[in-house]
């Protein structure tokens, strides 16, 4: 495929390992904020080529782990109710709130339906005038004019059947709350690049400045990881820190302006619950008053509801880097991919599911985990 | 009165305590899938916890030869889709589970469940590919049985094929028998099955010009088997993909398996469906494929024969058996490092992140 | 987040007001959304996440970035 392939190239991807081996002096710990660049860390096995001494902390941009849990029961709970079709994403179906997922709704018998795109939400809905269909309408800024276009058509097309259920959830705070804690250990950040395609990169500079450390604005593909990583290096061994946009045949300065509007329209700002984190003001995005009509937390009564967390997790320290995934007591314990306990361990992108998956490859990893092995498989 | 269930150590996701029901990911081929049948299933039928899960059981019915017997049951939604139907694939998909033992298949029986409501013009085609089917793969269809169910059930139609083959003498094939250094073959491009029903599937509908690969596999088999009958394995990768048979294979071995990403053929249209969709090709169901574990000394010649034959054309290595992390899929990447393969937890669904 | 993938433009349409595109990727086509790129047209290529094209790729610094990796790999071969 073509901007895929060039970018996969093994070749290319040895002679940047070589180049970040001979620029590497010191230790650096590095995060990569993208879920997406997990996964093709992960996929690809870049961790485990990188020199020693640069170590990755697995970020928090994973819109499947940091859903609040809260958010997570009221999906259930609306997607149980009868007459309702339930849309959501992929990702979401496994995703434990309190005590259950939306496939466990299925296997009761509520209509949950998985979208790849959310115009087939509110095709649905025009399909189906006797039915209500919702939404689940939660990521990043990559999503969220997406998300906002179905809301605008569903107006447009005088449809009263549908509605979103929003959790948005947004970069910059996250870094500023990472960046900004005295307990951090993240030197640098590969700021998520699709992300930026749509806001553009003019939210960075301030990070970069309040924290004096670099951002790199990073791709997908191992080209584009490695790069990324490179940059961010090279800036650590000067002493320097920049903005820096190392996806630039994607990302703009000033990002996707039609996009913007359409999302400062149908969205506004409002605080979020960061699984495993916590609260971080201003960090998520809402139904604006003027598309309220539309608000599935409104339009449907969702009963009270008591959601709680594991007080064993600490998937916050992991988001951090303050901890190994291995060094949690509840790892590989009652903690695992299949019952996970938090944010991390959740979708397979997340820290403790990716070590979860390596702690069998000791004999051929040698550095990696040595922690407390479960009962689980 | 039976003993309750106890689900407490199962790997459903989140304590499934107190939730009680079969989720979809138990007829994904994967661990879920493998759950019930190792708790509820097999204690229920009086199989030993130790019994060799294979594609198909061999039966020693007292005579010369011994029969390989296999059940499969098919609820493919949508019905028709690129390349094929349910009914061929009810054919080819039970065919393929006895060529799995060395079988030559014999006979087939098929059960039908219909929805109230079916077309019966549809019902028509469906029995017309399956006779289709059953002739070109040179086996019978000689009893069967039908139900019909309320409307609302069944979506459509629901098929259930059982067969019977028979296995030559000298030939063992099973897990079991893998051993450390063997070759593991695969026989052709993968994910085509899978990715061809998912782009008709509402909601995730895509123009592609893919089609299924179904096929009957035991022509190929009898060519590979009169290289040698010392075939150790053969598993054909359908749902779960080509993960789910290697990671199969090596749990039943206690060995280790370790491939390179790169011999696997993937179709670029396959790959390009798995990027936009965020799925893993090694996943992809196939239906006209098969997964073989051969001894190192006679790997070009079945690799010939392999190539040789009209469904095996893309036969390769694509690695091999070891005595490392038993139990272990590990694979090498393009850029030369190593992971880990998982066993699907249940269905693969389209990601955003 | 983010899974967003390359394809390039193929036909352009309307869905009632809506700007739409059939957008092929390596042989798999898939009917987008263009609202939010309302400059390109056939024969461009552009990132597509859950069923919109978000931004468009220039292909000039595509292969600048590629460029760069190039002369990279020529440093490091002087190296000892």
């Amino acid at each position: 495929m073509k901007y895929l392939d060039e970018f996969n190239d093994p070749v290319v991807a040895r002679q940047l390992f070589a180049e970040i081996e001979r620029i590497t002096t010191r230790p650096w710990a590095i995060m990569e904020v993208c879920g997406g660049q997990t996964h093709s860390i992960i996929r690809n096995g870049i961790d485990q080529l990188l020199p020693e001494n640069i170590e990755l902390i697995h970020g928090p941009g994973c819109p499947v782990c940091v859903t609040p849990v809260g958010m997570i029961d009221k999906a259930l709970d609306i997607a149980s109710q009868p007459g309702v079709i339930f849309c959501s994403f992929g990702d979401m179906l496994r995703v434990p709130g309190t005590s259950r997922d939306l496939f466990h709704v299925k296997s009761e018998g509520g209509d949950v339906r998985v979208v790849y795109s959310p115009l087939d939400a509110v095709k649905l809905a025009e399909d189906h005038p006797d039915r209500q269909v919702v939404f689940f309408a939660i990521g990043f800024e990559t999503t969220a004019p997406a998300n906002a276009m179905a809301v605008h058509q569903a107006r447009q097309r005088g449809l009263t059947n549908f509605s979103v259920l929003v959790s948005h959830v947004l970069v910059p705070p996250a870094i500023e709350a990472i960046a900004g804690s005295p307990a951090t250990r993240v030197d640098g950040f590969l700021a998520a690049g699709h992300v930026c395609s749509v806001m553009g990169t003019w939210q960075y500079g301030p990070l970069v400045e309040r924290h004096r450390v670099p951002i790199v604005v990073t791709g997908f593909e191992p080209l584009d990881v490695l790069d990324g990583i490179r940059r961010v290096i090279a800036q650590l061994e000067s002493g320097t820190a920049a903005l820096e946009n190392a996806y630039a045949r994607v990302v703009t300065d000033a990002g996707n302006v039609a996009a913007q509007q359409m999302v400062d329209d149908v969205f506004e700002v409002c605080d979020r619950r960061w699984r495993g984190i916590g609260e971080i003001p201003l960090s998520g995005w809402r139904l604006s008053a003027r598309y309220g009509d539309f608000d599935a937390e409104t339009r449907f009564d969702v009963g009270a509801i008591d959601s709680s967390e594991s007080a064993l997790c600490r998937s916050g320290e992991v988001l951090q880097g303050l901890i190994k995934p291995h060094e949690c007591a509840a790892f590989g314990v009652e903690c695992t991919p299949r019952r996970p306990l938090g944010a991390t361990m959740v979708s397979g992108e997340g820290a403790c599911a990716a070590y979860h998956q390596y702690r069998g490859l000791d004999v051929i990893r040698p550095t990696a985990v040595s922690g407390p092995r479960g009962d689980d498989d | 009165m039976t003993e309750p269930i106890d689900i407490g150590g199962w790997s459903c996701p989140v304590p499934l305590r107190g939730q009680d029901r079969v989720v979809l990911g138990h007829g994904g081929g994967g661990r879920l899938s493998a759950e019930l049948i190792e708790h509820i299933f097999l204690p229920a039928f009086g199989c030993s916890p130790e019994a060799e899960l294979h594609d198909s059981a061999v039966l020693d019915v007292g005579a010369a030869e011994r029969v390989a017997f296999s059940t499969d049951s098919y609820v493919v939604r949508p019905l028709f889709f690129p390349g094929g139907c349910i009914g061929d694939l009810a054919v080819n998909g039970t065919v393929n589970d006895l060529a799995m033992s060395g079988a030559r298949p014999v006979a087939l029986s098929a059960g039908f469940i219909l929805e109230e409501g079916l077309p019966i013009e549809l019902l028509g085609r469906v029995a017309h590919e399956m006779g289709a089917a059953a002739r070109r793969a040179d086996v019978r269809i000689v009893t069967g049985d039908t139900k019909v169910v309320d409307a609302g059930l069944a979506d459509g139609l629901y098929v259930n094929t059982a067969g019977v083959g028979v296995i030559p003498e000298g030939v063992d094939i099973r897990p079991s028998r893998a051993r450390a250094g063997d070759v593991v073959i695969l026989s052709g491009p993968i994910g085509l099955h899978g990715i061809a029903v998912m782009s008709q599937r509402e909601g995730l509908e895509f123009g592609t010009e893919i089609n299924t690969d179904s096929a009957p596999l035991h022509g190929l088999v009898a060519a590979m088997l009169a290289v040698s009958t010392d075939l150790h394995v053969l598993r054909d990768p359908t749902r779960g993909g080509v993960a789910a048979s290697l990671c199969e294979i090596a749990a039943a071995a206690h060995l280790g398996i370790e491939f390179e990403e790169t011999r696997v053929p993937v179709p670029p249209e396959v790959a390009a469906a798995c990027s936009f969709l965020g799925l893993d090709p090694l996943g992809i169901a196939n239906e006209g494929r098969l997964v073989a574990i051969v001894a190192p000394g006679i790997v070009d010649e079945v690799i010939a024969a392999m190539q040789a034959h009209e469904f095996g054309r893309g036969a390769c290595v694509i690695g091999r058996i070891v005595e490392d992390h038993p139990g272990v899929v590990v694979a090498r990447t393009a850029l030369g490092a190593s992971r880990i393969v998982d066993m699907p937890l249940g269905e693969q669904l389209p990601r955003i992140c | 987040m983010c899974l967003a993938v390359p394809g390039r433009i193929i036909d352009v349409g309307d869905d009632r007001g809506t700007r739409m595109a059939t957008v092929d990727f390596g042989g798999v086509r898939k009917e987008i959304c263009l609202a939010y790129l309302p400059d390109v047209g056939i024969g461009d290529h552009v990132i597509v996440h859950v069923g919109f094209a978000i931004s468009k790729i220039d292909e000039a610094s595509a292969l600048e970035t590629l460029a760069m990796f190039d002369e990279l790999g020529l440093l490091d071969e002087g190296l000892p």
